[in-house]
C-alpha cells in the first residue's frame, strides 16, 4: 500500500518537475532575446537617441525621436479607426449572436486575422495612397486600424458575452430600454475587459512593419501632418539594419529594444486593466 | 414515493387512535357490567386502568406535536393530525366517565338497586353502537357515517331523560332511596356525557374529511 | 430559552414612494417559447394591495407567467404572448403600448440578487432614475433614502452609500435590489423566488418586508417554498403544466384545497 502511494507521489513530483522544465524552455527564448537586445542596444541608448532625428547617411549620431513619435502617432490613428468599429462591432456580435449578419461578421473577422499584414498594407495603399498620390501617416493608421479591428471585436464580444444575463434583466426590469441597457450598463460592466482587449490589440500592431512599407513609408524628419509620410520605429529599424553603417546598426538594436519595451509596457497595462475587471462569473 | 415515513406515521397514528377508542369503549362496557354484576373488584380494576388510558392520550398528543413540528403538514394531513389531537382528548374524557361509573359502583357496594336496570344497559348498548360506527368512520374517512353516528346521541339523551324521570318518581315516593337512586342517576349522566364526547369525535371526523366545521350536537 | 430574532422595524417609507397601485386581471394568457406552449390560458385576478403567491412544481410556468405581467417574457428570442393583462383598466398588451413603460410600472426582483456590479449602493438604487434622465441631485438623494428605508436597509448602509453594491451580504443585496425596484415608484412589485438563494434568517426578513410593503403596493410572489407561500400571502394560485389548477384564499388552499392535484402537491405527494 505504502509502496504504491510512494510511487504515485514520485510520479506526481516527476511530472511537476517536467512541467517546470517546459516552462523554463518557453521562457528561455524570451529572456535570450531580451538579454540580447539589452546587451547590444543599451549602449546606443542616450539622450540624443530619444530627442534627435536621424543624421545624414554615414554620419554618426542622431536618434530615433521622430520614429518613436511616429509610432505613437500611428498607434493613435489606428486606435481612432479601429477601436470604435471594433467595440461597437463586438457589442453587436454579443447582443445578436445568431443572426446571419453576425455569423458573417464573425467569419470575416477571423479571416482578417489570418491575412498577412503586408496585404493589409497593400489594401491601404490602394485605398488611400493611390488617390492621394503620396504616402501618409493616415494610410498607415488605416492599415494598422483595419488590423486592429478583428482583435478588438472578438475580445469585446467575448467579454460582453460574459456579462451575466441577470445584469441585463435587472436593467430591463427597471424600465430601461434595451439600447440604453447595453450602452449604460452592459458595456461599463465589461469596460475593463474591453480595455484589456484593446491594449492587447495595440501591442500587436505597434510592432508591425510590413503594412507600413507602402503606407506610412517612413520619414527622416519630424512630421506631424498625417497627410504626409511619417517615421515609425519598425521602418527605421529595418532601414538602419540593412544599411552598411555600424553606428546605425547599433541604433537599430536600440530601436528594437525601445519597441519591445513599448510592447511590454502596453501588455503590462493590459494586465492591470484586466485585474480591474469586475468578476463576471 | 415521497414521504413514505410520514405516511407510515400517519397510518400508525390513525390505528392507535382507533385502538384508544376501543379501549375507552371497553372501559364503559366493563363499568356497566360491573354495575349489573355488582362487581366492586371489577370497578376497582377499571379505576386503576384509567391511568393507562391517560398515558395513551398523552403519548398520542406528543406524537401529533412531533409530526406538526417536523413534517410541516398541509391540507388533509394537517386536518388529520389536528383532528387526532382533539379526538384523543374526547376519548380520554370518555374513559374518565367509565371511571366515574366505576366509582359509583364502588359507592353502591352491595346495597340493593332501587330499580331493575333496563334503560342504563340500553344506553350502554347505544353507546357501543355509536362507538363502532364512529371508529369505522374514522378508519374509512367516512364523513356521512360519522354524521349518522352522531345522530344516535339523541336516543341516548332520550334514554337518560327516561331514567331521570323514573328515578325521580322513586325518590319522591320513598326518600330513603335517594342516595342509591342518585348513584344511578350519576351513572346515567356519565353515559350521556360519554355519548356527547363521541359526537365531538364525529364532528372532528367530519372536519378531517371535508374541511368543514359543523355542529352535530344539536 | 427561545432567542427572539432581531427583526428590523420597517418605516412606512414605501408609502412615500408609491403614489398609486393597482390590481391585475389576467385573461386567457398564453405564452410560448418558440413551439413550446408554456402557459395555457391563465385567467387570474390579482388583488390590489395584497400578496398573491404562485406555487407549483418546477417547470409549471409560474416564472413565465410572472414575466408576462411585466412584458419581460417577450424579450426571449422566439417568445410569444397572447391574451390580456389588464392593469388600471388598460390591457398592457394592446398594440401600441410601450413595453418599456410597462416595465417601469411593474417592478421585478429576481431569484439571485443582481445589483449592478460597477455601481455603488447609492448608484444602484438611483439607477432607475439616473438612466431615465432624472437630473435633480436632491430629488435623487431623497428617493434613494426613501427606497432604502422602505427596503429596511437604510440603517445598515447609510454610512457607506458609496461602497460597491456587491460588498453587501446576500440578504442585503436582495434588499438593495428591492430598494432599486421601489425607487422608480412602480404600481406592482413582482418577486421571483426572492428568498430562495438566501439563508433562513434573511428569508424571514424578506418575507416580513414583503408584508410591510403590501400595505402600499400590490405584490405577486413566485415561490417553490410552500411554507413561505402560506406565511406570506393572502391569495395563492397553484400552477401545473402551464395551467392554473386552483386559486383562492391562502388559508383555504392550504387547509382544504378543492382539487386533488393541489392537495397532492401541497402535502408533498409529488413535485
Amino acid at each position: 500500500m505504502d509502496r504504491r502511494y510512494r510511487f504515485r507521489r514520485g510520479k506526481d513530483r516527476g511530472m511537476a518537475f517536467l512541467t517546470f522544465l517546459c516552462t523554463i524552455a518557453v521562457l528561455i527564448p524570451l529572456f535570450l532575446v531580451l538579454g540580447f537586445l539589452v546587451r547590444t542596444g543599451a549602449s546606443a541608448l542616450n539622450w540624443d537617441f530619444f530627442t534627435r532625428i536621424p543624421g545624414a547617411a554615414g554620419e554618426p549620431g542622431g536618434g530615433m525621436a521622430n520614429a518613436i513619435a511616429g509610432t505613437l502617432l500611428l498607434i493613435g490613428l489606428a486606435g481612432l479607426f479601429g477601436i470604435p468599429v471594433g467595440v461597437l462591432g463586438g457589442t453587436f456580435l454579443a447582443e445578436y449572436p445568431n443572426t446571419r449578419l453576425s455569423q458573417l461578421t464573425r467569419f470575416t473577422a477571423d479571416v482578417m486575422n489570418g491575412i498577412p499584414s503586408i496585404v493589409m498594407g497593400l489594401f491601404a495603399y490602394v485605398l488611400i495612397v493611390l488617390p492621394m498620390r503620396h504616402f501618409s501617416a493616415l494610410s498607415g493608421g488605416v492599415a494598422l486600424g483595419v488590423m486592429l479591428i478583428p482583435t478588438v471585436m472578438r475580445t469585446t464580444e467575448e467579454i460582453i458575452r460574459l456579462v451575466p444575463q441577470s445584469v441585463r434583466e435587472a436593467a430591463l426590469a427597471l424600465g430601461i430600454p434595451t439600447w440604453k441597457t447595453t450602452v449604460r450598463v452592459v458595456i461599463p460592466t465589461a469596460a475593463a475587459g474591453i480595455v484589456t482587449g484593446i491594449m492587447v490589440g495595440l501591442a500587436r500592431i505597434a510592432g508591425e512593419t510590413a503594412p507600413l512599407l507602402f503606407t506610412a513609408f517612413g520619414n527622416r524628419f519630424w512630421n506631424w501632418n498625417i497627410l504626409k509620410p511619417v517615421a515609425a520605429l519598425p521602418l527605421q529599424i529595418f532601414a538602419y539594419a540593412i544599411s552598411p553603417f555600424d553606428d546605425w546598426h547599433r541604433q537599430a538594436w536600440a530601436g528594437a529594444l525601445v519597441l519591445v519595451t513599448i510592447v511590454l509596457i502596453v501588455n503590462v497595462a493590459a494586465r492591470v486593466a484586466a485585474g480591474r475587471q469586475v468578476k463576471l462569473r | 414515493m415521497t414521504r413514505e415515513a410520514f405516511e407510515r406515521d400517519l397510518r400508525r397514528l390513525a390505528d392507535d387512535v382507533v385502538q384508544m377508542g376501543r379501549r375507552a369503549g371497553e372501559a364503559i362496557h366493563r363499568a356497566v357490567e360491573a354495575l349489573q354484576k355488582r362487581d366492586v373488584a371489577l370497578a376497582g380494576q377499571i379505576i386503576a386502568e384509567d391511568d393507562a388510558i391517560d398515558a395513551a392520550h398523552l403519548e398520542l398528543e406528543q406524537r401529533c406535536l412531533r409530526l406538526l413540528a417536523t413534517q410541516q403538514p398541509m391540507a388533509g394531513d394537517l386536518r388529520a393530525i389536528a383532528s387526532v389531537f382533539a379526538i384523543t382528548i374526547d376519548l380520554e374524557r370518555m374513559a374518565d366517565h367509565a371511571e366515574g361509573i366505576s366509582r359509583a359502583v364502588k359507592r353502591l357496594g352491595s346495597a340493593p338497586l332501587v330499580k331493575p336496570l333496563v334503560d342504563i344497559p340500553h344506553m350502554e348498548a347505544r353507546i357501543q353502537e355509536m362507538l363502532r360506527e364512529t371508529l369505522e368512520a374514522l378508519r374509512t374517512h367516512d364523513a356521512k357515517r360519522a354524521a349518522r353516528a352522531a345522530k344516535m346521541d339523541d336516543v341516548v339523551d332520550e334514554l337518560r331523560n327516561r331514567v331521570l324521570h323514573d328515578l325521580l318518581d322513586i325518590m319522591i315516593k320513598d326518600p330513603q332511596t335517594v342516595p342509591r337512586a342518585l348513584e344511578l342517576l350519576i351513572v346515567a349522566r356519565h353515559l350521556e356525557r360519554a355519548a356527547d364526547h363521541l359526537t365531538n369525535v364525529d364532528e372532528r371526523i367530519v372536519y378531517m374529511v371535508t374541511g368543514e366545521m359543523r355542529e352535530l350536537n344539536v | 430559552m427561545v432567542q427572539v430574532m432581531e427583526v428590523p422595524r420597517v418605516d412606512r417609507q414605501a408609502a412615500a414612494l408609491i403614489d398609486h397601485t393597482t390590481g391585475i386581471q389576467a385573461d386567457q394568457v398564453h405564452a410560448w417559447f418558440d413551439r413550446l406552449h408554456a402557459l395555457r390560458g391563465i385567467s387570474m385576478s390579482i388583488a390590489e394591495r395584497k400578496i398573491t403567491a404562485i406555487i407549483g412544481p418546477s417547470g409549471c410556468g409560474k416564472s413565465t407567467f410572472l414575466r408576462c405581467l411585466n412584458r419581460m417574457h417577450e424579450l426571449v428570442p422566439g417568445a410569444r404572448v397572447s391574451g390580456k393583462v389588464v392593469m388600471d383598466g388598460q390591457d398592457i398588451y394592446t398594440p401600441g403600448v410601450d413595453p418599456v413603460q410597462v416595465r417601469r410600472r411593474v417592478g421585478m426582483v429576481f431569484q439571485k440578487p443582481n445589483p449592478f456590479p460597477t455601481m455603488s449602493i447609492y448608484e444602484n438604487v438611483a439607477a432607475g432614475l439616473t438612466l431615465a434622465g432624472e437630473g435633480d441631485r436632491r430629488r435623487r438623494d431623497e428617493v434613494v433614502e426613501q427606497s432604502l428605508r422602505a427596503a429596511a436597509l437604510w440603517d445598515e448602509v447609510k454610512d457607506r452609500l458609496h461602497k460597491p453594491g456587491t460588498s453587501l451580504s446576500g440578504g442585503q443585496q436582495q434588499r438593495l435590489c428591492i430598494a432599486r425596484a421601489l425607487a422608480v415608484s412602480p404600481e406592482v412589485l413582482l418577486m421571483d423566488e426572492p428568498a430562495s438563494a438566501l439563508d433562513p434568517a434573511s428569508t424571514l426578513r424578506i418575507e416580513e418586508l414583503a408584508r410591510e410593503l403590501a400595505k402600499d403596493i400590490t405584490i405577486v410572489i413566485v415561490t417553490h417554498n410552500m411554507q413561505q407561500a402560506a406565511r406570506v400571502s393572502d391569495f395563492t394560485g397553484f400552477f401545473l403544466d402551464g395551467q392554473l389548477i386552483e386559486f383562492g384564499a391562502t388559508n383555504d388552499i392550504f387547509t382544504r384545497p378543492q382539487d386533488r392535484r393541489t392537495e397532492d402537491y401541497i402535502t408533498g405527494r409529488f413535485g
